[in-house]
């Protein structure tokens, strides 16, 4: 790849999702785009993207911007997050709302495995909850091939063994040839919607609880800026925030405040009001 | 530094899980099928063992229903990996007194979240 075609990828990333790409990183570039150019039958990377910046096509922009957005996931992804989630949050939440509906998102949720571990442990809980308790499930994502595969329920042999407690598997899955497919019960827990978090402004509101672990570490200092306001927006006043590793809301810090000893989870700050 | 059992009729399995075992700071031990597996626990019992279930002699679940008997044999946490997918298999094997499962073919990816998932590491 040339040096103006890798600028060309990092700036279309970086307006239309606000995704951070380095255009030193042409193996990277080249690493992602090259499942792209063989699905679509382009003969080189080259070829694809010439066309792309000639015709301006779209659908084939998207699925290169997908391709460099795609990104790892793993069931109950780092535990401790989703041991928080369980045992006190909640818990927690449920005590405060009664039987108002309890609303989690799962911002960025790529194929899936995020929600999804949620959704495993609601329906863990749910044995144990009174009856009338409303937990209500959702994951947007900008990539309609990510949402497409999370909202199939189908895994491979790898993506279960990645993090899925083995009791997990037998309970909630099912064998399909050599894929795995969550039982109905799990996948018609979460409802889903595309959403692309730096340009749509239509987010739904009033969520509890709002993982969006690893996303925003791979934007750009505008794009973090203004998702990080959104999911303020769309925080109830009381709500939790799940950031990822290394990801912290410095840049709107006074929305939200970390809760000590819990790295990675921030409270929403309920004087915090955004700029109209 | 705990030790960890390998059991696997295959050399080949043995030396790979070794090295990944052996990453992931475990003193290793191996068998090759579960009569062998069953007297080194006789003689020192492992903190972990990983099993295959196809074995000649005495299978993995034989070998997992004998261990649980001995003195001292329910505190290895057993790990089965194996090539075995069906769901009745993973229950059989969980009944048995198995922790995790691990299913054939793996990388060091998955044995060490295994390890983890299973409070091995």
């Amino acid at each position: 790849m040339t040096r103006e075609d890798c600028e060309w990828v990092a700036e279309i990333c970086a307006t239309r999702v606000g995704l951070r790409v380095d255009p030193e990183k042409s193996y990277f570039i080249e690493s992602r785009l090259a499942p792209v150019t063989r699905r679509e039958n382009f003969p080189s990377i080259e070829d694809l993207i010439t066309f792309v910046r000639r015709t301006n096509d779209d659908r084939m922009g998207w699925a290169i911007i997908e391709a460099m957005a795609a990104n790892e996931s793993s069931f109950f992804r780092d535990r401790t997050p989703f041991e928080c989630f369980k045992n006190e949050i909640l818990p927690a939440l449920i005590h405060a709302r009664g039987h108002s509906p309890l609303r989690v998102w799962s911002a960025g949720c790529g194929t899936g495995q995020e929600i999804y571990s949620l959704a495993m442990i609601v329906d863990d809980a749910f044995a144990m909850l009174p009856p009338g308790v409303q937990i209500q499930l959702f994951g947007s994502d900008l990539s309609d091939r990510a949402m497409e595969k999370a909202q199939s329920g189908y895994y491979n042999h790898f993506e279960v063994q990645r993090g899925l407690p083995i009791r997990q598997l037998v309970r909630n899955f099912q064998r399909s040839d050599d894929m795995w497919v969550l039982r109905a019960h799990i996948r018609e827990m979460v409802r889903w919607r595309r959403l692309n978090l730096v340009q749509d402004q239509t987010a739904p509101g009033g969520f509890d609880v709002i993982f969006c672990r690893n996303v925003i570490c791979n934007m750009t200092p505008g794009a973090r800026q203004r998702t990080l306001e959104g999911l303020a927006h769309a925080l109830s006043a009381d709500g939790f925030l799940f950031l990822g590793d290394g990801e912290s809301p410095q840049t709107l810090s006074g929305a939200f405040h970390a809760v000590a000893d819990r790295p990675g989870l921030y409270a929403r700050n309920p004087a915090f009001r955004l700029a109209a | 530094m705990k030790t960890c059992l390998v059991v696997d009729d295959s050399r080949v399995i043995r030396k790979v899980a070794r090295r990944i075992l052996e990453d992931i700071g475990f003193d290793i031990a191996e068998a090759s099928d579960g009569v062998e597996a069953l007297a080194w626990c006789r003689s020192a019992m492992p903190e972990a063992i990983l099993l295959d279930w196809n074995m000649p002699v005495m299978n993995g679940i034989e070998f997992l229903r004998h261990l649980r008997m001995e003195p001292g044999g329910e505190k290895p946490t057993v790990v089965f990996c194996t090539v075995e997918t069906d769901i009745e298999k993973i229950q059989e094997a969980l009944d048995a007194g198995a922790s995790e499962y691990i299913m054939k073919p793996f990388d060091s990816d998955i044995i060490t979240r295994k390890f983890i998932e299973a409070e091995l590491v």
